[in-house]
Formats: structure tokens, sequence, C-alpha cells
């Protein structure tokens, strides 16, 4: 990447405005409710901000688009999964009961409002183990991206990138807590909101238009690369073949285990309990729904779309481009390159293979350059460099390190809070006399544990590209299996027991460990357990088991779990249900009838 | 449709489209709804903040 002067300004004046935020959030904050709950005074707009800026990390909008610009635009399936269940269901469902539940058991933490509402220490303990421990894997793969992006802008080296990024975002957790991180995160969103927009209208400018650039881009179908074809590639305005080893990855992984495991993350979670009543909710809907549309709508169709360029452009997907050459794909911008003899007579137009393919196929195999491989996650910082101003490079870059800090500092504080005041407080049941000073300690702990790992993880994984997505997805099907029924019980239903509550936990997240162990490939090649005792990187003897995401095996076991355990188990006392659900049926009795 | 060839990614970008829309509305509807507890809770919270903030000094 050429880093400009003008990079280098705005990346600067982002970072002294987030301090700028942070500080204000620290002289708000004087209590344990300030910097767990953020006083649970947020503003709409600021909730729904930090909201959709936690749930949108960097690796939503490179990874995820790069994974868009090989798969097509069925990902945005995702897109509305992302706004249907992660804003629409998320808000109306399960935030306003999650915040009057909250409130009525003057819950500060997800796992103390799970805790709270099925009397049990073991799962508010459990709970706040189970985040402390694998959430540095998620806030790893976060760290990695923002330090990579920072080490690339400052010519600076991996480590002392990673200590920076860390650094900066860690001051204003410790000190600011919940309303420095949402002040941050709202001044974040909307430098991410803006870049996205811009992004958007460039993109669909330059093709011809909203039609004719999803026309070309249906047109480039003879261009799928022949074992995408084979795994079920159909053409990028196509969903992959029902059932074949692509489709099984993009609709169980992408679109299920991302779209629904969201509902059960705690750092979204705790945010519904920063709002005074459930009208800012309401509120926040709108908001929400905007803002995920423009982060991951726009990042998958300017994705899939950027295949369109690159062909105009190169005569080449945009898979190819990234395993060109820069110095090649600069001489072909300054119209210098010579391309080698074979692939100057090489029938291009009839052949629907790329230009690289082309040489590929034609040079003899001694003269051939090493093969690069295909690196999808920089396809998007590959287009944004070559079609967009130089501008909004540097704007653009500033929008994705706000994405990664936004990310970032939410999973800081939810660490911080199920070690200190979740774990520590409550499973271990160790009093003390300054929960504030205790959770700034906690937090504190948390982060230096994150940026262990997210400093050992690329060493200890081979293969850096993939940790982002390895760490992303196996945190966020780990809450599912382990929160989503335990979750949906506790807000309505009042059969299900604390004895089916804990067992659902335990075999939901045992089942989907198990799954990313020993059966799914993507996780377990990189864990190398299984290879370690069984000699092969899964236990699946056929790809479609092998590409099956432990969301969908774990998930189902789970609920059943919990059903079949609450039926033989003793039902909650009648007292306690009537606290927890103070408030909310004749909330939901007002909702049924068209009230309020 | 859309100059999108399957039906499969016409429905996703159509849906992507009506769940923001499903979003505006709702909020827009219920604008001014939603606070009917909030009385009672401040009541509460007064009374927690002041354990808190007991606790903290």
């Amino acid at each position: 990447m050429e880093i400009s002067l003008l990079m280098i300004i705005t990346v600067v004046i982002y970072l002294l405005a987030t301090a700028i935020f942070g500080y204000i959030g620290y002289k708000q904050t004087a209590n344990s409710s300030d910097f767990l709950v953020a006083g649970r005074k947020q503003h709409p707009m600021i909730m729904a901000l930090s909201y959709g800026a936690t749930f949108i990390s960097t690796s939503a909008i490179v990874g995820f688009g790069g994974a868009a610009a090989s798969m097509g635009m069925g990902m945005l399936w995702l897109t509305f999964l992302n706004i249907f269940v992660g804003i629409f269901i998320a808000f109306v469902y399960f935030g306003k009961r999650t915040r009057k539940m909250g409130h009525s058991l003057d819950a500060h933490t997800f796992p103390e409002l799970m805790g709270r509402r099925y009397e049990s220490r073991f799962i508010q303990g459990a709970s706040g183990l189970l985040i402390f421990i694998f959430m540095p894997l998620y806030a790893g793969a976060v760290m990695i991206g923002g330090a990579v992006f920072l080490q690339q802008v400052f010519g600076i080296n991996y480590e002392v990138a990673l200590l920076f990024f860390a650094a900066i975002t860690a001051v204003y957790v410790v000190f600011g807590g919940m309303k420095g991180v949402m002040y941050t995160d709202a001044f974040q969103g909307a430098i991410m909101f803006i870049g996205m927009a811009i992004l958007l209208v460039f993109t669909y400018v330059k093709l011809g238009g909203v039609i004719t650039a999803h026309e070309k881009l249906t047109a480039l179908a003879p261009m799928v690369p022949a074992g995408m074809a084979k795994a079920g590639h159909q053409g990028w305005t196509s969903m992959p073949k029902f059932a074949s080893p692509m489709w099984m990855s993009l609709v169980t992984t992408l679109v299920m285990g991302v779209g629904l495991g969201v509902l059960a993350q705690p750092q979204l979670s705790v945010r519904f309990m920063t709002v005074k009543s459930n009208k800012e909710l309401n509120r926040a809907v709108i908001i929400g729904g905007i803002f995920i549309l423009m982060m991951t709508g726009v990042a998958f169709t300017v994705g899939a779309l950027s295949n369109v360029y690159f062909v105009e452009k190169y005569k080449m997907i945009s898979l190819d481009v990234t395993k060109t050459d820069p110095a090649v794909l600069k001489a072909m911008d300054e119209g210098t390159y010579i391309p080698p003899k074979e692939e100057q007579t090489a029938p291009a137009k009839t052949v629907p293979v790329t230009a690289v393919k082309a040489a590929e196929a034609t040079a003899p195999a001694a003269a051939k350059p090493p093969e690069r491989k295909a690196v999808p996650d920089n396809i998007i910082p590959i287009y944004i460099a070559k079609a967009m101003p130089e501008w909004f490079t540097a704007l653009f870059m500033v929008t994705l390190l706000a994405a990664a800090m936004s990310t970032l500092s939410s999973q800081f504080h939810t660490m911080g809070t199920a070690l200190s005041r979740d774990f520590y407080e409550k499973g271990l049941e160790i009093k003390s006399k300054n929960t504030l000073l205790l959770n700034k300690l906690g937090t504190s702990i948390g982060i230096i544990f994150a940026v262990v790992v997210a400093w050992l993880l690329p060493k200890a994984l081979e293969g850096g590209s993939n940790i982002i997505a390895i760490g992303t997805s196996l945190f966020f099907g780990l809450c599912a299996t382990a929160f989503i029924p335990m979750y949906i019980g506790a807000l309505y239903s009042k059969t299900v027991t604390k004895t089916a509550a804990i067992a659902s936990f335990l075999i939901g997240s045992l089942t989907s460990l198990f799954w990313m162990t020993f059966f799914h490939t993507k996780e377990s090649a990189a864990l190398k357990i299984c290879k370690f005792i069984f000699n092969k990187d899964t236990l699946a003897a056929n790809p479609v088991i092998a590409t099956l995401d432990p969301i969908v095996v774990a998930l189902p076991v789970s609920f059943i779990v919990i059903v079949v355990v609450s039926l033989m188990t003793k039902k909650t006392e009648e007292k306690h249900l009537k606290k927890c659900f103070e408030g909310i049926e004749k909330l939901a009795a007002k909702t049924a009838k068209g009230g309020k | 449709m859309l100059g999108l060839e399957g039906t499969g990614v016409a429905l996703a970008y159509i849906f992507t489209i009506l769940a923001t829309l499903l979003c505006i509305v709702y909020g827009w509807v219920n604008w001014n709804k939603g606070d009917e507890h909030e009385k009672k809770e401040v009541k509460e919270e007064i009374k927690w903040e002041k354990k808190d903030s007991k606790l903290t000094k």
C-alpha cells in the first residue's frame, strides 16, 4: 500500500477525535452503573450506532466483502439476516425484554442477567469464564486486522503496531468504561457510515448504474474458474448449486452461522440495558437498520461488483487480481505492461479464462513464476486503491480502523466485566469494597490477555489470513449454541428451569467445540488437534459434513436439551418469575392489542 | 430481475431493502411509544445509584 501524507494526517485527526470522545466518557463515569451500562440513559442514536459499529468489524467489511467477491451476491442473504434478525428481531423481541428484565433484576452484564434470571451463580460465573477464555480469539482476530493496518500506514513493525493499537483502545475502555466505549463507537460508526455510502455511490456510478452494473456482473458467469464451478459456483448473481460445498459454506457458515449467532453476543445484548426505556429502542431500530444496510449490504454488493471493474480494467476477475504481482498491475495501469509472448498469442477473446490463467495454461512449466495464492481479504483494499480517488482511500482506511476499534473496545469491555463482575465477584463469591476499581482492573487484565493472544495467534497457527475468519466464527458459533436457547428461555418462558439452562449451556458449548475440533474442517485443520490424534484434518467422511457449520449441529442439540430437561426438573418459584417478568407481560399484552 | 440472474440473489437484494424499510416503518410508527415504565424505573435507579456510590467510595 502506498502511504500518503494525507492518509497519515487523516489517521492522526481520527485518533485525536477518538481520544476526546473517550475523555468525555471518562469524565462522566462515576460509578459501576456508568462503567457497566453507561448509566442506563443513552440516546437512541448513540445506542444504535454503538450497537452497529460493535457488530460490524473490519472483517465484516474486508473479509466478508472479499467472500462476496468470490462467492457472489448470494452473500446478501447475510445482510438480510443482519438487518432482520440482528436489528429488528434483536431490538424488538429481545432488546425490550432484556432491557426491562435487566432493570428489574438490576443486572449489568449479559452473564449477570442470565445468572439472576435463573438464580444460578454457576450460570453467571461459567458464562463469564467462557466469554473471558474465548473472546480473546475474536478480539485477537480484530486486533490483528487493526495492527496490520497501522503497521502499513506508519511503517512500524507488527509488535509495535499491535501494542499501539491495543493501548489507544485500552485507555478509553479502562478509564471511560461503557460511556467511553459508546461515545467513541458512535463517532466511529458515523465515519463508517459516510465511508460506505460514498463507496456504494461511486461504484454504481462507475459501472453505469444499478441495473447495468448487475447485468455486467451477470454476464461474467462464464469466467467462473473451473475449480469454483465444480464446488457449486454458478455465477456472481446466482446462488451456488444447492447442497454443493460452496452452498453449504455460504448458507450454513456465513449466512446462518453469523446471521443467527448475533442474537446472543454478550457485547451486543448488554447495549439493550444502556437505554432508559423502550422508546429509545423503538427509535434505535431505524438507525440500526439503515446502518447495517450501509455496512454489510454495501460491502457485499461492492465486493461482488469489483469483478466487473477488474474485468473491464485488467481482463481478470477479482480473485485473480489478488494473485497478480502488484508491479504487474501498476504497469498495466500505466500502460507499460508487456505480456509474456505466450499470452500475446493466446486468443484472449475466445477463451473465457483470465489473463493470468491464460499465461499459466500456455507457459512452459519451467519458466512459470511461483504461483501466488489468491487472497480474498485483499480484494476490497485493492479495489479501493485502484478504483477510488486518493482522498477516498484515506477516508476508507480510517473507516476500517474505526470498524476495528469500535468492535475491539466493546470486546475489551465485555471480557473485563466477564472476569471481574461475573467470574470473580459472583462465580467465586469474592466481595469487593470498590466494584468500579475492580471492573477497571478486570478490564485491564482482559486487555493484556487479548494482546498476548493476538501476539501469539499468528505464530501458533499457520496461514495468517485465516485467523481473522476462524477467530470470529468460532466465537459467534460458541455464543450462539451456549446462549441462544438459554436467552430465549429467560425472556419468553416460565417453564425453562435452572437445571435445563445449565445443561443446555454445557452441552451446547461442548457440542460446538467438539464439532469445531474434529469435523468442521475450517476450524479443525487450523486447531490441529484432530491431526495430532487421528492424523487427518477432519473425521468427516464426506465434504458436505466437513463444511456443515457447528451452529447447525450444536444449536438444535442445545434446544432439545433445554426443552427435555425443563420437562424433567423442578419448576422455578412463582415469586421469582413474577419479579423477572414484572412489566413485561403487560407490555406484551398491549403490543398484541396494537397499543404501546 | 434487477439485472440479477438467479431468483435467489434477486430475492436477497429485495428482502434486504424490505427489512430496512420494516425497521424504518416500525421505528417511525412507535417513535413516541414505550416509555410507560420510565418513572418507576428512575426511582429504582436513584436507589441503586445511592447504594453503588457508597460501595465505590
